[in-house]
């Protein structure tokens, strides 16, 4: 199960907050003839303000782990807390932002609409809305395409307006389905560092899908490793790179070094390399 | 300057084109011979219309009347059907069939009973027909477009805790409007076809198609020609402004995989 390199359980600050409680969690798709155990008996604590990426092949259980925190899907089995209260009553109470790999921004709003989105739909007055998406816009780099509308947007630029949409209402946690997987690897760098940086500002806890092991060192606090059939969490690393993450980290020693970890971790599992995981 | 210069360029084949056709058709009717039950002239069909025109715009002026009531009311009772049927699954068990007997039923042959239900001095009997015949398309595009709500905006919707009226009016509504101007573009034709074939089969002499089927019974083939340019005038009304509102639409609303 644990690689030399894992260091298994949470690593919070004693009295720390918890964000995420996952636990004994299964998910099984369809019935008994064709049923497909998406996650199987996972377990998974996040504190708050820690960034915990979930890394795996596709087909994991990545989404289906992610989806469950936000309370789009239900486990066949198991139980999820978000910020002690249930993933229900977390999404109810506007307790998380979300962003996908699509940025799913409403092609018939403006930029500074889509930015003020939730907040609409939760009754923030005008005038507070748009001071807040003027600040959220700047935050991500858009001031100047508040007016815009998504479609005069490059890819990179619509997953930023995604991003602040996130981070609207400031939010305790973040969850986030490989928001740059779409991307090209430079555009990719480069909102890496601006989401430590806003993630920084804002000390929420994030869940970041992806299947780049440079992104999940790059970002996180730790990385959980998942395999397939059935999804599971193998082992967990410690990145513990420190808080200051620039573009200069990605030459460091210690950065290698929890590259290869988690690469570790991710063939360790089983004789055959993982496929579907980017260990560029 | 120059863009009306372009402009002209573009339109100038167009125009000449018209013109050389006029051309060859009244040569061809003047030097062949061609009898007016045939073909008629084009300077015969023009001399009809202009005098005639009181009577010709006051036909348009009742067939544009019939068919924007068809539409208005065919429209209505398609996207309200549509929405009830989106909504209430019992509903759409109900319409679903009506809606397809319609769409087979060649609506105008209902114009001779409606004749003979509303009295043949009244102009409901065709107004319905046009509604009929626009139900059937507004229905059927207003249903696809409220099943155009993207996975990843439903589930942005349900992260977000929104009420169902906060859907409808956030994502359902928009993503459906362009399909539902498509519907009515389509509907526009529709409602005055409709509207001026019902004419065909009785009712008042007011609108183009009763002056059209007049005037071809008494052999006066010019002076039908001149009434089917006034039916060509109504379709076009409609028609273009049915696109321009469908165009408007869609770019207020953007491209569907933005
Ligand atoms: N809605 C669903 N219905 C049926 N099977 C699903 C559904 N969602 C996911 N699965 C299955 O669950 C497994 C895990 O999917 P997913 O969580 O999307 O993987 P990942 O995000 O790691 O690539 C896959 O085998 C997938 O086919
Ligand atoms: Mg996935």
């Amino acid at each position: 199960m644990s690689a030399p390199a894992t260091v298994p359980g949470p690593v919070v600050a004693h009295g720390a907050a918890v964000a995420v409680e996952v636990h004994g969690v299964s998910r099984v798709f369809g019935r008994d003839g064709t049923a497909v155990a998406a996650l199987q008996d996972v377990s998974l604590t996040v504190g708050a303000g820690e960034f915990v990426s979930l890394i795996g092949p596709s087909g994991c259980g990545k989404s289906t782990l992610l989806r469950l925190v936000a309370d789009l899907d239900r486990p066949t089995a198991g139980s999820i807390t978000v910020f002690g209260r249930s993933a229900e009553q977390a999404r109810l109470a506007h307790d998380y932002g979300i962003a996908f790999q699509q940025a799913g921004l409403l092609p018939w709003r403006t930029v500074r609409a889509n930015v003020e989105l939730p907040l609409a739909l939760h009754g923030v007055g005008r005038a507070g809305r748009r001071a807040r998406a003027d600040h959220l816009l700047e935050l991500v780099g858009l001031a100047d395409f508040a007016g815009h509308f998504p479609d005069q947007l490059s890819g990179g630029m619509q997953q930023r307006v995604a991003i602040a949409r996130a981070i609207a209402e400031e939010p305790s946690l973040l969850l986030m389905d490989e928001p740059f997987g779409a991307l090209d690897e430079m555009t990719r760098e480069r909102l890496q560092v601006e989401l430590v940086r806003v993630c920084a500002q804002t000390r929420a806890a994030v869940v970041f899908v992806t299947h780049s092991i440079p992104e999940a060192v790059f970002l996180s606090d730790r990385v959980v490793v998942m395999s397939p059939r059935p999804g599971r969490i193998t082992s967990v690393v410690d990145v513990g790179l420190g808080a200051a993450r620039g573009d200069g980290l990605r030459e460091d020693a210690a950065y290698f070094d929890a590259v290869r970890r988690v690469r570790e971790a991710l063939h360790g599992g089983s004789d055959v390399p993982s496929r579907g995981v980017e260990t560029r | 300057m120059r863009r009306s210069a372009v402009a002209l360029g573009r339109v100038a084949p167009a125009v000449l084109l018209a013109v050389a056709l006029l051309a060859a058709w009244q040569a061809v009717v003047v030097v062949g011979k061609v009898p007016a039950f045939l073909l008629p002239s084009p300077t015969a069909i023009g001399g009809e219309l202009v005098a005639l025109w009181p009577t010709i715009s006051g036909a348009i002026g009742v067939t544009g009347r019939n068919a924007l009531v068809g539409l208005v009311l065919g429209a209505v009772l398609g996207i309200g059907s549509a929405v009830l049927a989106g909504l209430v699954r019992a509903v759409d068990g109900l319409v679903a069939p009506v809606v397809a007997g319609l769409a087979v039923v060649p609506v105008v042959a209902l114009a001779p009973v409606l004749y003979t239900m509303f009295g043949a001095g009244s102009e409901l009997a065709r107004q319905l027909v046009a509604a009929v015949a626009v139900l059937v398309p507004v229905h059927v595009n207003t249903r696809r477009g409220l099943r155009q709500v993207r996975q990843v905006h439903r589930d942005l919707m349900r992260a977000y805790a929104a009420a169902p009226g906060q859907v409808t009016r956030t994502v359902t509504v928009p993503a459906a409007l362009p399909f539902v101007f498509t519907g009515l573009r389509l509907a526009s034709s529709l409602a005055v076809i409709s509207a001026i074939v019902a004419e065909y089969f009785g009712g008042p002499r007011s609108g183009i198609g009763s002056f059209i089927t007049t005037a071809a019974a008494g052999s006066n083939y010019a002076r039908a020609w001149a009434f089917v340019l006034g039916g060509v005038v109504v379709g076009l009304v409609f028609y273009g402004v049915a696109l321009a509102v469908e165009q408007l639409v869609r770019r207020r609303s953007g491209p569907a995989t933005a």
